[in-house]
């Protein structure tokens, strides 16, 4: 069961991911791009990340995707390729994956600890200083304490937002913030554009672009 | 054939060269920014198959961050690639050429 959706879910994905690489218009290539996230929430479902695989299909599938195709249809870029590909730059670039996949396949063999199954595995180590919580030798620590916390968003929580585990990420989450604030208002700066001045006055209108009926006058008076 | 952590890895590492060959070899600046996309999303998931192979869960919270950082990149890359199209009228990269010499 376990490796039937595994294949299931891998297969589609590459075969979604080589539409985005050849498809000739952007328009498909964004939405198998959404198709490959979606099989890729899909394996990570599997591997027991349910908080991310829903992360996932809303962030990547949902804003970036719809980004993408917004920009596409805001530059009305949906003409398909009319450049034919150059045969050398694609030989060159199977060549480089091929040998990738290669140095990918030499390391994979030489590492027996990859071998180890998805039943062999545990679902949680828990950290030493969490252990001694649990057991009561932890100072301050009651006894039981995380002890039926399983799933993964309870503890991707405590990683993020508290110092129970010996390791903790609130500074970089903070600095995130600071990241996408940047980010956001580095956007506003590109895409403002240099607007021509307007008239600040009805003074300034009516010199600019007089009336029809007044040009005469203001033409005798000159 | 039971699934191992080897399986997890060699998809990742194919998608990540599925990213890389269109990043070579497309000429559109949009599907260049899409390959791009799909290399972190392989990196992700070899992230979330080490996480749950090895029992911990930074892993995971690396990817929660990648996806954040991802998103991020996207909205700067987009406005970018906005204003370039004002500038020449284009986003194929054969007619980017100011700075070949």
């Amino acid at each position: 069961m376990n490796a039937l959706f595994f294949w299931l879910f891998s297969i589609a994905m590459i075969v979604c991911a080589l539409t985005v690489v050849l498809g000739r218009s952007p328009v498909t290539s964004a939405i198998c791009f959404a198709f490959t996230i979606f099989f890729m929430s899909g394996l990570f479902v599997m591997l027991n990340a349910f908080f991310l695989a829903a992360v996932q299909i809303l962030v990547t599938a949902g804003a970036v995707m719809v980004l993408f195709l917004f920009i596409i249809m805001l530059l009305d870029l949906n003409a398909a390729e009319k450049i034919p590909r150059q045969k050398v730059w694609m030989g060159c670039a199977l060549l480089l994956a091929l040998g990738f996949l290669y140095v990918v396949a030499l390391t994979l063999n030489a590492t027996p600890e990859g071998a180890v199954t998805i039943e062999q595995a545990p679902l949680h180590v828990p950290s030493p200083r969490v252990v001694a919580m649990r057991t009561g030798t932890h100072p301050g620590a009651t006894p039981g304490f995380l002890e039926d916390i399983f799933d993964d968003t309870h503890r991707i929580g405590f990683l993020l937002y508290t110092n129970r585990e010996t390791t903790t990420y609130i500074a970089p989450f903070e600095v995130t913030s600071l990241l996408i604030l940047v980010a956001a208002i580095g956007v506003i700066v590109i895409c403002k554009q240099d607007e021509p001045r307007r008239p600040a006055s009805r003074e300034e209108i009516i010199r600019e672009a007089p009336p029809k009926s007044t040009k005469p006058e203001t033409v005798s008076t000159r | 054939m039971d699934i191992t952590l080897n399986h997890y890895l060699a998809v990742g590492a194919i998608l990540f060269v599925i990213g890389l060959i269109g990043v070579i070899t497309r000429r559109n600046l949009i599907i260049i920014y899409m390959s791009l996309e799909m290399m972190l999303q392989a990196a992700n998931l070899t992230l979330v198959a080490f996480s749950r192979f090895n029992g911990s869960l930074d892993g995971q919270v690396f990817v929660f961050f990648v996806i954040t950082v991802a998103a991020a990149e996207v909205a700067v890359g987009l406005a970018l690639i906005v204003a370039l199209y004002r500038l020449r009228q284009t986003t194929q990269v054969q007619d980017l050429t100011s700075l070949k010499f």
